[in-house]
């Protein structure tokens, strides 16, 4: 876990220095191995404090995510790699959103196999099963249904296409 | 430490991580795999977020013991959650049941809390929200499959939100720490959202063509620290490893 947990402190916007981007952009989230940290938006907060001390924030994608102490040990490294010293806080809020995923994050999803997240309205529609809009990730046909709201891991809902039969994930919207 | 504040984050916690315990039981014997697979993800989210409340509550304690102290070590009486949480998995009706029941005052309790005075509920209650949300959505749904569904899950699902309807009440009594953290601006006064509770449960029940009990015979204890006979159970399950491995880590 975490050393300081600073669950009421408040982040609005992701505070990242440029020059520590290619050092996280490093790190993959280690259950979608096609994202990096960055791309999931999980990394709220990334300062050079010193010469080589840095201070960095991540927010979890859900409560229960048990990649947040893979993605805090592998920042770890990463940075002691680079010849840093890193400090790892864990921030609730603002909560983590999908609408943080980023525009790359969204496409490797997609050829990933995972259906990238629709917005919250669309996908409340979508998995009540009143619109066909999740699109199949391996045929690119409408023609989807929700197997189950909850997936392989707690972002995912399972979805089949009835055209080419297969089973897909798809990323749900998180608000 | 504020000892009303601290009790009043254990009644939230143990809420969830007892029946986080009762639906991780539940693992690997689902009624189906994709039901298997969502209550197992209903758990991890219940334990993900009783993290945050430990946490919390270890920061207020100040005794030197840690978030995993303070969920595994206590005795029965110091546990705070509802009775309803406790109740066992004797069916799929069952745990169906006790989850939409819990589910729907969950939703409206967190809802409120992201008012309070006190900064950190509010943060968890905003991050553990969007997480219910999905669960509320999940148990009236199945609530609606097996009410409108089969003669027989109509009726086991009729007979468990009748058995577990007894436990409802007790979502709204008020402990001491309650009155006082409501007092203080940082509770959520509970008894004000029983009223939209058993009209939005009422509203889902009708659309599954199940009757609203009308049973007046509550039952509460778990709030005070007096359990069900389950609970004794749940316990020694959960604190197995420390009891015999004082000390333990993973």
């Amino acid at each position: 876990m975490t050393e300081g947990v600073k669950m009421n402190e408040v982040i609005q916007y992701a505070e990242i220095d440029s020059e520590l981007i290619p050092i996280l952009d490093e790190v993959a989230d280690p259950e979608i191995p096609v994202l990096t940290i960055l791309d999931m938006g999980v990394v709220r907060y990334a300062k050079l404090i010193d010469d080589n001390k840095v201070y960095i924030k991540i927010t979890p994608t859900y409560s229960g995510c048990p990649a947040m102490d893979v993605i805090e040990e592998d920042i770890n490294k990463a940075f002691k790699k680079a010849g840093f010293e890193v400090q790892v806080d864990l921030v609730l809020t603002p909560a983590w959103t999908t609408d943080w995923i980023s525009e790359e994050g969204r496409e490797a999803l997609e050829k990933y196999g995972i259906a990238p997240p629709l917005d919250a309205h669309a996908d409340k529609e979508a998995l009540l099963g009143n619109k066909r809009i999740v699109k199949c990730t391996l045929c690119g046909s409408q023609n989807t249904k929700l197997v189950s709201q909850f997936g392989s891991t707690a972002c995912k809902a399972l979805f089949k296409c009835e055209d080419c039969q297969e089973p897909f994930d798809y990323f749900k919207c998180l608000k | 430490m504020s000892k009303h504040l601290y009790n009043y984050i254990l009644g939230i916690a143990d809420n969830n991580l007892i029946l986080g315990q009762r639906l991780g039981e539940l693992c690997g014997h689902g009624a189906t795999l994709e039901t298997d697979i969502a209550i197992t993800n209903i758990s991890l989210d219940l334990l993900g977020q009783v993290r945050s409340f430990y946490q919390y509550a270890a920061q207020i304690a100040d005794d030197g013991r840690s978030e995993d102290d303070i969920a595994m070590l206590r005795p029965e009486r110091e546990y705070l959650n509802v009775l309803l949480v406790e109740q066992p998995n004797t069916d799929f009706g069952y745990v169906l049941a006790r989850q939409f029941l819990f589910d729907a005052y969950h939703y409206l309790f967190l809802r409120e809390l992201q008012s309070s005075k006190d900064e950190t509920l509010v943060a968890i209650a905003k991050k553990s929200i969007k997480e219910v949300s999905y669960h509320l959505r999940f148990s009236s749904d199945w609530i609606k499959r097996l009410g409108d569904g089969t003669e027989e899950s109509h009726e086991r699902i009729q007979n468990a939100i009748d058995d577990l309807w007894t436990f409802t009440d007790e979502l709204f009594h008020q402990t001491k720490a309650d009155k006082a953290m409501i007092e203080e601006g940082i509770g959520v006064n509970n008894l004000k959202l029983k009223e939209i509770y058993y009209s939005n449960v009422s509203e889902v029940l009708k659309e599954a063509t199940l009757v609203v009990p009308e049973s007046k015979y509550f039952q509460k204890g778990g709030k005070e620290g007096i359990h069900t006979e389950h609970m004794g159970y749940i316990l020694a399950e959960l604190q197995y490893m420390q009891r015999t491995y004082p000390n333990m880590t993973w």
